[in-house]
């Protein structure tokens, strides 16, 4: 557990902190945030001391942290840099090593901690342990890094802006890595960025900060639906409209309008007429009051049908409907389930409003990914 | 007085003599580096084996060939002031803007157009840096030409040893290293002015 | 007379100067290295003094040679030690700058990395700065153990012996027989001084910060 009790850091006439009070939970992946200048990276550093916290008080599992040896302390604490800060006299292995070094580890344990370390991120001991960190690539090094930080089981790390330096996909790789390392080795992480992205990608609680206040603290789904400040907001930014979930789709965005319907009382060859005209293999039924009924086709009328007889007599009523207003998902769901080649769309008074079919379902997704279709 | 004063003078007059000359190999010689990497190479090494040749060992060396007097102090303040000349002249031509180079080719200037207009004067700040070097430091070898028969301040700074008289010691050496701290300084500003005009 | 007979005829008493003019260098440069790294590791703690002391390290290596044997033999005398005392200060600013440069250009990525993982300020100096500054500091003795070598040919006029010894005979009596044997050898002795730090240098260069082939 790490707490803060109003720690205030001032250089000459300029508040870096101005009176921070936190808890962060052991365990908790904690992001820091906000824009430069804000207080993030001093944060950071009262944690282990490279800035000493005063006045206020840092405490570490309810020990203040300045009862203990600055020197004590940071090696009891996992460090990485965005600088990454690897060693370039030293191989992967010493750089790895150095912390278990300085804490007097016996060498075999150092080499047990490195075989494991370099294992937990799938580089091969034989292969990298005796490299020089200018032989490896910028998310390599930075992996040794991580590492470095973890090899004397430190339970806290912090990480300043650690992958602010890496290529979008390395980073993205890098970020995984680190959030399953996390929740493996249960460590508490105090991370620090500018990118909302990463933030809400790795953290369980981010702390928004802005000239040396915290603004904000709250996990990332609170701050996206209540972000406590314009600025937070707009850090946000397309966050917020992109996690808004989007009313579901309804029926009606998918029927195509134009139905051929008939009247029930309308003469069998009179409806065949119709059929061939409009070049389809059935109509909709409708009433004086033009609801719908059901639907009729043209191998029911040519298989049964008698001249003269209302069309009413050979109505098909098992043909699927929605209403316009439900889930689109329910209507797509049908017409899926059935050997039906469309689901009639129909409105609150049951009147037809139209009449969703393969094709249509295909051009309302094709219009919807790629805009206005011609068909 | 007029005897400190004559000294002075001619301390100047053969550092500064031999610094034009020497100036002039030097650049030459790394021009020559510059468009022949393997001679500079070569070119570079000499200059840096004759840096390390004490220089007691090398006036005393070149008198043998030059015999007593002002040439031979001279010969040996051009050789040491090869490898500052050489070096400047060949790093700035090397880390000049290729895509200066380029469009200079592309109008269509010879390799000697290139070299007069346009890459020597945007090298010249860094071939004057090391003309500078060169000509502090043969301020100060200049005064061991008293050895092989040479004038200049070093004779005063010999008698006042051979008396065991620092005043006079001090008398020769104080304007050594005023005209040289004096150059040093001097030179560094026009570097610095000459460095604007071309960046 | 012809230079072999002249060096067969001498070489006890040329091998006896050589071993002199070692011993000016390795004990003027030995004693300005253990002067100079710690005085250049103070300066990295408290750079405002910096420019002020370089500034007159720089001035000392601008008074030519010759004047400052002179200061050295009206002051103390004929002898081995003020040509030490002056070839010492002598050697001392290109391993105080080397020193100073070469910590200060570490970059600070490493020192906070250093810090920030817990070293002490002793163990971030030895583990870390010194290392990364090792090349700059051995080519800084490697200058200045060339200069010494050259000023050293000068001691022989203060009575210190050493190589010079022959220039200046040779110089006195024109006998060109005794300049080369005086000038060669201390010049071999310069090229052999600078190749052999060169080596060191490049053995002593962490091989990761070894320039990629």
């Amino acid at each position: 557990m790490i707490e803060f009790r109003n720690v205030t850091k001032r250089y000459g006439a300029v508040t870096v902190l101005d009176d921070v009070s936190f808890t962060i939970k052991s365990g908790e992946f904690v992001v820091v945030i906000g824009p430069s200048g804000c207080g993030k990276t001093t944060t950071l550093r009262t944690i282990n001391r490279l800035i000493e916290p005063k006045p206020g008080t840092v405490f570490i599992d309810g020990k203040d942290v300045t009862l203990q040896s600055g020197v004590e302390l940071r090696r009891s604490i996992g460090y990485v840099i965005q600088q990454i800060g690897l060693f370039p006299n030293m191989t992967v292995e010493e750089n790895i090593a150095v912390v278990p070094k300085l804490l007097k580890y016996p060498p075999e344990e150092c080499r047990t901690i490195v075989h494991d370390l370099l294992a937990l991120v799938n580089m091969p001991w034989d292969e990298y342990a005796h490299k020089y960190p200018n032989q490896l690539s910028g998310g390599q090094q930075q992996r040794i890094g991580v590492l470095r930080a973890l090899a004397a089981s430190p339970p806290i790390v912090l990480m300043d802006e650690p992958f602010g330096a890496l290529d979008p996909v390395t980073r993205e790789g890098l970020q995984e890595e680190v959030k399953r390392i996390q929740k493996k080795l249960k460590k508490t992480i105090v991370f620090v960025t500018h990118d909302m992205d990463e933030a809400l990608r790795l953290a369980d609680t981010i702390i928004f900060m802005d000239k040396g206040k915290i603004l904000q603290m709250a996990s990332p789904e609170e701050m996206l639906h209540k972000p406590a400040d314009t600025l937070i907001k707009n850090f946000l930014g397309r966050h917020i409209e992109e996690e808004t979930p989007s009313a579901p789709k309804r029926a009606e965005e998918f029927m195509k309008k134009r139905v051929y319907t008939v009247n029930e009382n309308v003469k069998t060859l009179q409806s065949i007429e119709r059929m061939r005209k409009r070049e389809v293999n059935s109509l909709v039924v409708i009433d004086d009051e033009e609801r719908y009924l059901g639907t009729v086709s043209i191998e029911e009328i040519k298989r049964r049908g008698k001249a003269g007889r209302a069309v009413s007599e050979y109505l098909n009523t098992d043909t699927l409907t929605v209403n316009r207003n439900s889930d689109a998902k329910e209507a797509l769901d049908k017409l899926l389930a059935s050997t039906e080649n469309y689901v009639i769309v129909l409105n609150d008074d049951r009147s037809v409003a139209g009449i969703i079919t393969r094709t249509s379902t295909a051009k309302a997704l094709g219009e919807a990914l790629w805009g206005e279709i011609e068909a | 007085m007029t005897e400190l004063l004559h000294a002075m003078a001619e301390h100047l007059v053969i550092v500064t003599l031999s610094m034009a000359v020497a100036s002039l190999i030097g650049v030459a010689l790394g021009v020559l580096s510059y468009w022949w990497h393997r001679a500079g190479v070569v070119i570079i090494a000499l200059a840096e084996i004759i840096q390390t040749i004490p220089s007691l060992a090398l006036l005393a060396l070149l008198m043998i060939i030059f015999g007593l007097g002002d040439v031979t102090l001279a010969v040996a303040l051009i050789l040491y002031a090869q490898l500052p000349i050489i070096r400047n002249t060949t790093t700035a031509l090397n880390e000049l803007d290729s895509h200066i180079i380029d469009a200079a080719r592309g109008m269509g200037m010879s390799r000697a157009q290139r070299l007069l207009k346009v890459e020597i004067p945007l090298s010249i700040p860094m071939i004057f840096g090391g003309i500078k070097v060169a000509l502090v430091n043969s301020l100060s070898i200049a005064v061991m030409g008293v050895l092989i028969g040479s004038g200049g301040l070093g004779y005063i700074v010999y008698r006042g040893i051979q008396q065991r008289n620092m005043g006079r010691i001090l008398l020769g050496a104080i304007p050594v290293v005023c005209i040289a701290l004096l150059f040093d300084y001097l030179m560094g500003k026009v570097e610095v002015r000459l460095s604007k005009h071309t960046s | 007379m012809n230079l072999t007979t002249l060096f067969l005829a001498n070489w006890p008493a040329i091998a006896r100067s050589l071993a002199t003019h070692i011993m000016l260098v390795v004990v003027s440069v030995g004693l300005g290295t253990i002067t100079a790294i710690p005085l250049g590791i103070v300066l990295t703690r408290h750079r405002r003094f910096a420019p002020a002391v370089l500034a007159v390290a720089g001035m000392i290596q601008t008074i030519p040679g010759l004047v400052m044997l002179g200061f050295a033999l009206v002051l103390l005398g004929i002898g081995t030690v003020p040509a030490l005392a002056v070839l010492t200060i002598y050697s001392i600013l290109p391993i105080l700058q080397n020193t100073y440069t070469g910590i200060s250009e570490v970059s600070p990525a490493y020192t906070d990395a250093a810090k920030g993982i817990g070293m002490t300020a002793m163990q971030v100096l030895f583990k870390v700065e010194l290392p990364l500054a090792r090349e700059t500091i051995i080519s800084g003795i490697r200058i200045s153990t060339v200069y010494i070598v050259s000023w050293a040919t000068l001691a022989g006029m203060i009575g210190a012996g050493g190589m010079g010894d022959w220039i200046w005979t040779g110089l006195a009596t024109y006998n060109t027989g005794y300049i080369l044997i005086g000038a060669i050898p201390s010049a071999l002795l310069a090229f052999a001084f600078s190749a052999a730090l060169g080596g060191l240098q490049r053995l002593l260069t962490p091989r990761g910060l070894r320039r990629q082939p």
